[in-house]
């Protein structure tokens, strides 16, 4: 039946997309907006999130908060399309055209980092920085950020890491090797960050560098979810308070 | 049909099917070993022997249905995410590896007076002890990925590979066979078998497959009330948790 | 869409000869089995010679898969496949690439190296050219298959042996026509261009599967 009701629900939202595209392929188009209508995610045979509804428009912060299994990292990686959704969608607005389905695939505008730093030991910190450029890099005809991105000398620069550019990352100390990972979001420009602890072993000195990066971010009209337990200092940020589900499923 | 793939709905249902089943497996195995034993003639050429074909053939068709049914409940994991398809598919691998042993040693024994050996790299047997060994590796996947729905999905996807490589292995098996041996081995002629000994043949393969249906019925229930139990020691350590904090 | 292939192609070949020990590891492998063999069977190069493809193809299956177990597994475990998948490369690509890189770095050395290796198990020019040009065609197949599984047990520890276990029997059909093609090289009764081209067929089969089961296998593990 859910299945049913699913299939049903994703006819109409394709017929929407249509309609849409049509619409603001005539007007400037819509402003960016990330907008999850009652998301709802299962890891095994538990229900991790349910009925969860909120948006982001262009500029703005979102803080996930919560305790440990609370479901933020599962939020985050749902949003970043690594894992199927039970129920609810997921919208993007105001970037590059939706394809003949009128879906727009909004893993293909998301930078996402994890727990883990997504970067090879045995490679030095410009390899590694560079080949997340080339495989992240846009077509400039597809989006409106195409042409915003940093060479890896100038997103180390930025993370304050200059000096390690030929240091394979095996050699890095655990802050070092995390702000490697978020000189990641500089090389290849994507309009939603999705961050998981970003400031896990900074110093405090890393940690106001990475709230300058998304503070610059948000400037640029940009999207901010992280999920944090410490303070990231960003002045303008909502918050999205998760608590753990505690009843079982229903099967 | 959505209304049975519910669990809860579904061990109804077994409930109330199982004795039926289990009934009928026995009458049809009663009269199938009696027309075995007493009403099918011995072959001229192999004698008394003969009569393993009626445990050996059955063995190999459900060596092969089950993996067939194994194949859909895996598109039934895949596709439709169901946990019902997940224990069905669970149930059936160490089902399919016991007949298709059966299989192989009925038809070893067999071989020993036909043959003169206990084992022939004959392309029958040898394609037989592949089709084993696959559903050994299925089992063995299933043993070592703790997440049950991850284990489900995977052996899923292995299980669909195997349908598309278990024709390619086939043929493989039999090119290889008639290279290196030319036909020799008895080859059990299909349409020409006598109707005195395709009637018990046919008794005991729809026997077999009762028998098949009825012991994965109750695995597949086993299964669903092994998970609620695990569901529920989970749900009560993590209360106990919750009251200790 | 090139650059990207191209990226990834080369960080693999990178990382494999950084850290792997790059080509020289499976064909170090691969030597040590060559050279138990007489051990076991007797240094009798007649016997060794006859049975020498063989030897060598169950030699090259097995440096071929035990290999394949971190295809995915490393990639998984530092967070870089979860940031590959939001990349604009399709998952089924960036299997089909990375198993290139990978055959790169083990298939082909195992090919360069089997005329040395065949020599020393008394193999004729013939039967040299046969069982090397057999192996170039099927170790590709050999590599997607066993892709499929090192997707498969990207979740485990220790996923080596579950893997050879799961792949091995599928790989057979390789390993028959392989081999036969290799013996129909140096004289026999079937001519070398049957089995040879079913063992293409094999492979190319292998290049389309593999990806399509190697993405969704990842995609279904990673959640």
């Amino acid at each position: 039946m859910q299945f049913h009701s699913l299939l049903t629900m994703g006819i109409f939202e394709n017929l929407w997309g249509i309609l849409l595209a049509d619409a603001s392929s005539h007007a400037f188009g819509p402003a960016l907006g990330l907008s999850v209508h009652d998301l709802g995610v299962m890891r095994g045979a538990r229900s991790v999130l349910a009925g969860l509804s909120f948006d982001v428009t262009a500029g703005e912060a979102l803080i996930v908060a919560g305790p440990n299994g609370a479901g933020k990292s599962t939020l985050l990686r749902s949003l970043a399309g690594l894992l199927p959704l039970c129920a609810g969608h997921i919208t993007l607005s105001g970037v590059g055209a939706p394809d003949e389905d009128g879906d727009i695939d909004h893993a293909r505008y998301v930078h996402y980092l994890g727990h883990k730093d997504g970067l090879k030991s045995a490679l030095t910190a410009a390899e590694n920085l560079n080949f997340w450029a080339a495989m992240m890099a846009r077509d400039s005809s597809l989006g409106l950020f195409a042409n915003k991105a940093l060479t890896s000398t100038e997103a180390l620069a930025r993370m304050g890491l200059a000096h390690a550019l030929d240091v394979p990352v095996a050699y890095l100390s655990a802050g070092q090797t995390r702000r490697v990972a978020l000189a990641r979001l500089l090389v290849a420009h994507r309009p939603i960050w999705l961050l998981d602890e970003p400031t896990t072993a900074l110093d405090t000195a890393s940690q106001l560098r990475v709230r300058d990066i998304m503070c610059a971010h948000l400037g640029e009209g940009g999207i901010v979810i992280a999920a944090t337990h410490t303070e990231l200092g960003l002045s303008s940020a909502r918050e999205l308070n998760l608590r753990p589900l505690t009843s079982g499923a229903s099967s | 049909m959505l209304k049975f793939a519910n669990p809860t709905n579904f061990l109804r249902l077994v409930a109330l099917v199982l004795p039926w089943l289990t009934g009928l497996t026995l009458v049809l195995f009663a009269v199938g070993l009696y027309m075995t034993f007493f009403i099918a003639p011995a072959d001229y050429q192999q004698g008394e022997s003969v009569r393993i074909m009626y445990l050996h053939v059955p063995a190999a068709w459900l060596s092969l249905f089950i993996y067939g049914t194994m194949a859909m409940a895996a598109l039934g994991t895949l596709v439709w995410r169901h946990p019902l398809a997940d224990a069905a598919q669970k149930a059936a691998a160490p089902l399919g590896a016991g007949f298709t042993f059966i299989c192989l040693v009925t038809g070893s024994l067999w071989g020993k007076p036909m043959w003169g050996t206990w084992w022939v790299w004959d392309a029958r047997l040898t394609s037989v002890l592949i089709l084993f060994l696959i559903y050994l590796g299925l089992m063995a996947l299933w043993q070592t990925i703790e997440d049950m729905g991850r284990a489900a999905r995977a052996a899923a996807l292995l299980t669909l590979v195997g349908v598309i490589n278990l024709p390619i292995i086939k043929f493989s098996v039999d090119w290889w066979n008639t290279l290196h041996q030319p036909a020799s081995v008895f080859r059990m002629g299909g349409p020409t078998i006598h109707v005195s000994m395709l009637v018990p043949l046919l008794v005991m393969a729809l026997a077999a497959t009762f028998l098949f249906l009825t012991l994965h019925l109750m695995a597949i229930r086993n299964e669903i009330l092994h998970r609620r139990l695990r569901r529920l020691s989970m749900l009560a350590a993590q209360t106990e948790s919750e009251t200790l904090s | 869409m090139m650059a990207m292939i191209q990226a990834l192609f080369l960080r693999d070949i990178r990382l494999a000869r950084r850290v792997g020990g790059g080509a020289t590891l499976g064909v170090v492998f691969f030597l040590i089995l060559i050279t138990i063999m007489p051990f076991a069977i007797g240094p009798d190069l007649v016997l060794l010679a006859r049975i020498g493809p063989a030897v060598l193809w169950i030699a090259a299956l097995l440096a071929t898969l035990l290999g394949l177990d971190r295809l995915f597994q490393s990639d998984c475990d530092d967070g870089s496949l979860d940031a590959l998948r939001a990349s604009d490369l399709p998952l089924e690509v960036i299997v089909l690439v990375k198993c290139l890189a990978h055959w790169m770095m083990t298939g082909l050395p195992l090919v360069v190296a089997a005329p040395a290796f065949g020599v020393m198990l008394g193999l004729e020019p013939d039967a040299l050219w046969g069982v090397t040009v057999s192996l170039l065609a099927g170790t590709p197949a050999l590599t997607c298959l066993g892709a499929i599984g090192a997707a498969l047990t990207v979740s485990l520890r220790r996923g080596g042996l579950l893997l050879a276990i799961l792949i091995l029997p599928f790989s057979i059909p390789v390993l028959i026509f392989g081999v036969s093609a290799a013996e129909a090289a140096s004289g026999g009764t079937i001519p070398f261009a049957t089995p040879f081209l079913i063992l293409c067929a094999l492979s190319l089969m292998a290049l389309v599967l593999a990806p399509l089961a190697g993405a969704q296998a990842l995609r279904q593990m990673d959640e």
